[in-house]
């Protein structure tokens, strides 16, 4: 299977990339993990690849006061074995030495992964879970997106035709854990679960229960109102519209979210 | 078509692609190196696993372009003359192929594997080979070929 055709330009900064990506169907490509198979089924077709992969001044990871910045060029690889994340933010390595397979993490970026926002998302669950704050750069200089106004779809973001996503911010978080279930090693989540203490409450979060990552609100309003972990698991479907395919039913989503969040819950 | 310069198992090719080419293609239709297979080619399979830069990438799922300027190693390049690389040579001693289709790709990913981890567990060598698939379910040989080929200093 081979992409249709598509004119390439390689950024050489992040002013540039905006700029190429207010070409008529650009599309920015990172590390290309989530892009290029849907370019090869052509479900994408852009007009343009505004290649963002050598912007390497958007890969760190660093304090920033009670936050740890991550540059949305990091790679899974990187992520996974980084000190300042292994210290205040174990959670996001954790989840990055489990997405997809070692080739996988060698080439994919959390930038690329949670612009792409497929609604089983790993990274885009756990960085809903924490309340991350999403940086972007367009032609009108930057802006904060909060991890709740973020996600707006099925693969659907708040970002501009012209943004660029340039860094993500992740409250330091000394528990937290991410489980989930796929039938197979690589395969996306049939179900995951992202549970971790922030600010003083516990925030729980869902991967592939809905057409976007969500929030297991009544998990956390039960857990805020003193209920056990048992008890509190119980709701975890609640609100929620999980799909039915080919990895599972909504029923058995509903189920599985419960096992896990229980899990998740004594985990933490 | 864009011009790209990658160097493939130490040697400097140029070319004119097409921006769609990806870089399996680019290495057996260009450059005439079949030893890397494709297999699902839907980036699941870990046939088509080379060295991009040292690490292990699917061919299947990384732009030609993306490589412009960079380091290739496909399984054509392991061998020194006729003296296989240790990861090859214990393939071939622990017998860890059938039909041999995936055999390329394990053995880059077997490769990359061991630069980042020199002594893996079991437990390590199967997660750390979760991205490549043996229809024949040759799966036990291939880890005590990637074991042996630790022990080997590979």
């Amino acid at each position: 299977m081979i992409p249709a055709q598509f004119e390439y330009e390689r950024a050489g900064s992040v002013d540039e990339a905006v700029e190429l990506l207010g070409s008529e169907d650009a599309k920015a490509l990172a590390g290309g993990h989530s892009l290029i198979p849907l370019l090869r089924l052509r479900f994408a077709r852009p007009a343009l690849l505004v290649d963002v992969g050598r912007l390497d001044d958007l890969r760190y990871v660093r304090e920033d006061g009670d936050r740890v910045a991550i540059g949305a060029l990091s790679r899974h690889a990187d992520l996974a074995r980084d000190a300042v994340l292994a210290q205040h933010c174990a959670l996001v390595a954790s989840v990055a030495a489990g997405i997809g397979d070692p080739q996988v993490r060698h080439r994919g970026t959390i930038g690329g992964s949670v612009a792409h926002a497929d609604p089983a998302s790993d990274f885009a669950t756990v960085l809903l879970t924490l309340d991350a704050e999403l940086v972007a750069r367009g032609p009108g200089g930057e802006r904060t997106i909060a991890a709740s106004d973020f996600f707006t779809g099925p693969f659907e973001t708040a970002l501009g035709a012209q943004e660029l996503l340039t860094e993500i911010r992740v409250p330091k978080v000394s528990a937290g854990t991410y489980l989930k279930h796929t039938r197979r090693a690589q395969d996306w989540a049939t179900v995951g679960v992202a549970a971790a203490r922030v600010n003083g409450g516990v925030h729980v979060g869902l991967a592939s229960m809905g057409t976007t990552p969500v929030r297991a609100t009544a998990v956390e309003s039960a857990l805020a109102g003193g209920a056990s972990s048992t008890d509190a698991a119980a709701h975890a479907a609640e609100g929620t519209s999980p799909p039915s395919d080919v990895n599972g039913s909504a029923a058995y989503r509903a189920h599985l979210a419960q096992v896990l969040v229980r899990r998740a819950l004594e985990a933490i | 078509m864009t011009k790209v310069a990658v160097t493939v198992n130490g040697t400097r090719h140029e070319a004119d692609v097409e921006p769609r080419t990806l870089l399996v293609y680019f290495l057996r239709n260009e450059l005439g190196l079949q030893g890397t297979n494709v297999g699902c080619d839907t980036s699941s399979c870990g046939a088509c696993t080379v060295l991009l830069d040292g690490e292990s990438v699917k061919s299947c799922t990384v732009l030609a372009v993306q490589a412009d300027g960079c380091e290739v190693t496909t399984v054509e390049g392991l061998a020194q003359g006729e003296e296989l690389h240790p990861v090859q040579q214990a393939f071939h001693e622990q017998h860890a192929l059938q039909c041999g289709y995936c055999t390329p790709g394990f053995v880059m990913a077997a490769v990359s594997l061991l630069k980042e981890n020199p002594n893996p567990t079991e437990e390590e060598i199967r997660l750390g080979l979760e991205g490549n698939l043996c229809r024949c379910t040759g799966y036990h040989n291939i880890v005590r070929a990637v074991q042996a080929a630790a022990k080997a200093g590979a």
